[in-house]
């Protein structure tokens, strides 16, 4: 059984998520900052008249944040009837994966991103992480 | 269910509103039961779901519809006409449908719903008049061999003729005991009966129920209910042959509802026999023949995904057209500029016809009440006569539904406790009918709604007194209240009034919830009541959710926005007088707002984005801002922003449940250049950061206007332990300052403390006025005073209230460290000597040569 993943990278490593969730992709806009909100929460922007939450991935997956100048990208997803974005690194191809190419995240990935990776899928060029969506944006 | 594929479902969503139609239809023929418009309505709705049903092999609908159906075929036929007992049996038939669409609606199947019931039923009221008075007119108990099949339910092919029927006769005749039947025999029984010269034709009274007791067997039916003949008829056998013949071909055609000689043929027979019943108040009125109810509607069927899409791509399109308008302004391009402008025009155009779509008829809720009046009246007994004024009257969609259950709330309240009983009505002189309007209409930008009974009112002194059984308010509180903030008690929880709890209402909820939903979509609710003369409940509702005006400020560079709602006023700080103007109590920024303590919260510190900002503020070195005066509930206070930007319509956009959920922004909006930004939850500010007490300080100890008068000074009173209280000029205190215990050092023998990099010598007022402090607490209240770079720090105990001073009351009795005392507040307070504590603390502190105590 196959499945797309729309794939991105962050902090050198890459990740994907199901094409099916995934919306659009974007370069990063103007970013409306929202006070008292969880650090993850770059903001909001303004999708074609539609408000949208931006999650920044590097800070919710405990990453360091991206070096000064450079821009992030928007992975825009359909998650529990909510759009959300996603800011990552950069955008990679969308990648047909396999299940038995999948396996379960190693029980030494511990901190943050021991919930929000699914598991990794091993390809030829490298290992895929899956990205729990509904759980990296909770 | 899942599966359920798109025929079921839209042949659900059909017959939802179709039996909303129905129920409507019913309650209003059963006023009018000649209405041939109604009753093709009716009989078309019911064989339209019979129909489908069918179709879609959903058995016991079908089987339920075409009981129905048979019920409705006579009806319409003419050969019965509707009362209440009638419209009873099909309003439940009309509930059981509703209850096998919602299990159809659930689980996909149409599951246990109990359908014999009301087949049962619907069975008996057929055959409580179908049998056939034909054969022995005086004694038609003695034939007990009057045809008509016992629960033999109508068939189409069935030939039966109406042999008199059922007309209304008016009240007048000598209709001794009226009793509503409607004939049915076979054509067999027809026949028979045209041998007959004489026969029996039973009037029907129109309105009167059929009690359950009559409803039953056939053969009983007759003679117990006495049935008297009271009007005769001369048949001759050509006239019930052709009966028979008109009824056969009226049942034959029976799916074509428009046949239009269908219910007309056994209506002439009658006629065309010597019947003393002349047909009466029952005739259908012709102009209602000519309204007809076509099924080929003027509108569509939209999906709502599809209208909000739509919105959204609306607001984007505006949104650019904003800032193409701006590029046009700074061009010399005169073509562009023309478009421009035009492009404006069709946009606001576009987005005010696509605001429209979401807006629909209040109506859509009021449909409801018809029947929700007419079951509850039936309940309690009341005679209730309903009026629906304004249904046209437009709401946005979201709005309606939220209206939805406090209006219906209202409704039963009105009928239940408003509307008295018929026998109540007559000894209070007025008519046994009571009225219960509705009504809707547009003014000042929102949407009224009221409710209106002529019953007997709500008698305040009654609310006030269950207010104070209750242990709500106590009788000195009463006392001070005016009717309508009695009225308001009404809305507290666990209020009622009801004498005794029915199912209907009295159980003390409801009021209370009423306001709560109303308020949550901006809308407001009050009450007018006149003991004796009825009730009035009025519910404001804006006219739409997605569309508010606010205020826009600006914090740090970033936009949010305040809902005018709330909004009182604005006050503008001038950057020098900001360190003035800004006074604290205790460690609570206030400002003097017309003489009153307004208690301020700083945006930055709401946000938590900046802790700069007030301590910036404390240092007396604000930047200019401006006070946004909000009121949230019964609190009122000042926002404390960078800058107000304007004041716009904005159009609320939905935010993630994650950022709803912070509990301080109620949505986001986009501005004129597409930015984002966020609106803030008033209420939900006031509960953070403005405590109760905060507020009513303010308020109780307000201070007059006529503060100004030149011997008065503004003193700050503190305690300083030992009940003793001193006075220190308000013009010698800079601020106020908690300052915890362990940061007092000693240089010398001498207090002090560091603050803002500075050495702050202290002074305890206690000591130095000898009052015994009582009170150690890990935290000291300082007043500090500031001259020039130099500054002391006084300690007191608590900080009681700012007071005007007149000079004039002065007394020259005094002690050390005081330069007199004074009455406030009566309480004897002694006034400061401020050089004096001052020196205490920094014997330099006045060193400088041109020093003179200014203000003390």
């Amino acid at each position: 059984m196959a499945t797309q993943y729309v794939t991105f990278t962050l902090d050198g490593a890459h990740y994907g998520v199901d094409v099916a969730k995934v919306q659009e992709v974007l370069r990063a806009q103007r970013r409306t900052p929202v006070p008292l909100a969880d650090a993850d929460v770059a903001g909001l922007v303004n999708l074609r008249g539609q408000v949208v939450m931006t999650v920044d991935l590097r800070t919710r997956l405990g990453l360091p944040p991206l070096p000064a100048g450079q821009e992030p990208m928007m992975v825009v997803a359909q998650v529990a009837g909510e759009t959300v974005s996603l800011l990552v690194d950069e955008i990679g191809d969308v990648v047909e994966v396999d299940v038995d190419q999948f396996e379960r995240p190693p029980e030494t990935l511990v901190g943050p991103m021991r919930d929000l990776i699914v598991g990794a899928y091993k390809l030829e060029s490298g290992l895929l992480l899956a990205l729990d969506v509904e759980r990296a944006t909770a | 269910m899942e599966d359920l594929d798109d025929i079921v479902r839209e042949f659900l969503v059909e017959s939802y509103e179709n039996l909303d139609q129905l129920d409507r239809d019913l309650v209003a023929l059963e006023g009018a039961p000649g209405s041939r418009d109604l009753l093709s309505s009716v009989f078309r709705t019911i064989h339209t779901i019979k129909g489908t049903s069918g179709f879609l092999a959903f058995g016991r609908l079908e089987k339920v519809t075409h009981a129905g159906e048979n019920l409705l075929v006579e009806l319409r036929d003419g050969r019965r006409s509707m009362d209440g007992a009638m419209a009873d049996v099909l309003l439940r038939l009309v509930d059981t449908v509703r209850e096998i669409l919602a299990s159809i609606d659930r689980d996909g199947a149409e599951g246990e719903v109990a359908i014999d019931g009301v087949i049962d039923q619907i069975r008996q009221v057929q055959e409580a008049g179908s049998a056939a008075p034909v054969a022995q007119a005086a004694a038609p108990a003695d034939v007990p061999a009057a045809p008509a099949e016992p629960a033999a339910p109508v068939v189409p092919a069935e030939a039966a003729a109406p042999v008199v029927s059922a007309e209304p006769a008016e009240p007048s005749l000598e209709t001794a005991r009226p009793r509503t039947v409607v004939k049915r025999v076979r054509v067999a029984a027809a026949r028979t009966a045209a041998a007959v010269v004489q026969s029996t034709a039973e009037v029907p009274a129109p309105h009167t129920p059929l009690g359950s007791e009559s409803v039953v067997d056939d053969d009983d039916a007759w003679a117990p209910i006495g049935m008297e003949p009271v009007a005769t008829a001369q048949l001759g056998a050509d006239d019930v042959a052709a009966l028979a013949r008109a009824g056969a071909s009226a049942l034959a055609h029976d799916v074509l509802p428009a046949e239009p000689d269908a219910p007309e043929s056994p209506r002439s027979a009658p006629s065309g026999t010597t019947a003393a019943a002349a047909p009466g108040s029952g005739d259908p009125a012709p102009e209602e023949q000519g309204m007809s109810r076509g099924p080929v509607e003027t509108s569509i069927r939209v999906d709502i995904e599809l209208l909000e899409g739509l919105m959204r791509q609306v607001s984007e399109l505006v949104l650019t057209r904003n800032q193409i308008s701006r590029l046009a302004q700074d061009t010399s391009d005169v073509d562009l500029l023309r478009s421009s402008q035009r492009l404006s025009l069709i946009a606001s155009e576009l987005q005010e016809g696509v605001m429209k779509t979401r807006m629909q008829p209040i109506d859509h809720v009021w449909n409801k009440m018809p029947r929700v009046v007419r079951d509850l009246a039936a309940q309690c007994r009341r005679q209730v006569h309903l009026e629906l004024v304004g249904g046209d009257t437009e709401l946005d969609r979201s709005l309606l539904e939220a209206v939805k259950d406090p209006l219906t709330h209202l409704v039963r309240n009105a009928v239940d406790h408003g509307i008295e009983s018929p026998e109540e009505r007559l000894a209070a002189n007025k008519s046994a009918k009571g009225t219960l309007t509705l009504r809707a209409y547009h003014a000042g930008g929102q949407v009224l709604v009221e409710v209106t009974d002529d019953g007997r009112g709500i008698d305040a002194g009654h609310v006030a007194a269950k207010a104070v059984e209750r242990g709500l308010r106590t009788p000195d509180e009463i006392a001070k209240m005016s009717t309508a903030e009695v009225f308001e008690l009404l809305f507290l929880p666990g209020f009622s009034t009801a004498q005794a709890v029915t199912n209907v209402s009295g159980r003390g909820v409801g009021m209370d919830v009423v306001r709560t939903k109303i308020e949550a979509i901006g809308g407001t609710v009050d009450i007018e009541s006149e003991v004796g003369r009825g009730t009035t409940w009025r519910l404001r509702i804006p006219l739409t959710l997605a569309i508010m005006p606010a205020l826009t400020v600006e914090h740090l560079g970033e936009l949010f926005a305040v809902p005018q709602v709330n909004l009182l006023e604005l006050v503008a700080l001038d950057a020098q007088k900001t360190a003035t103007a800004i006074e604290y109590v205790g460690s609570a920024p206030v400002y003097r707002l017309r003489g009153q303590l307004l208690p301020l919260v700083a945006l930055g510190e709401v946000l938590g984005v900046s802790s700069d900002e007030v301590t910036a503020l404390r240092a007396g070195d604000a930047r200019g801002g401006v006070i946004a005066v909000l009121q949230a509930d019964e609190q009122r206070f000042g926002l404390l922003v960078d800058r107000v930007m304007n004041t716009e319509e904005i159009v609320v956009k939905p935010v993630a449940g994650r950022i709803k959920s912070l509990g301080i922004y109620t949505g986001a909006t986009l501005l004129g250049d597409g930015r984002v930004a966020l609106i803030l939850d008033v209420q939900a500010i006031a509960r953070r950061s403005v405590r109760g007490e905060a507020i009513e300080f303010g308020r109780a100890h307000g201070i007059d206007d006529d503060r100004a008068v030149s011997d008065v000074v503004q003193m700050l009173v503190a305690g300083i332990g030992g009940g003793r209280r001193v006075a220190i000029p308000l013009s010698a205190v800079t601020r106020l300052e908690h300052i915890a215990r362990d940061r007092v050092e000693l240089v010398g023998g001498r207090e002090v403390i560091q603050y803002r990099d500075d050495i702050l010598p202290l002074v305890r007022l206690d000591r130095l006025l000898g009052a015994s402090s009582t009170v150690e607490s890990d935290e000291l209240l300082v007043v500090v005073y500031t001259r020039g770079r130099r500054s002391v720090a006084m300690v007191v105990e608590e900080v009681i209230d700012i007071m005007d001073d007149d000079g004039a009351r002065h007394s020259g009795i005094d002690d050390l460290g005081l330069t007199g005392s004074t009455v406030l507040k009566d309480r004897v307070t002694e006034l400061l000597d401020v050089t004096a504590a001052v020196r205490a603390a920094d014997p330099h502190f006045f060193d400088d040569a041109d020093l003179e105590l200014a203000g003390v």
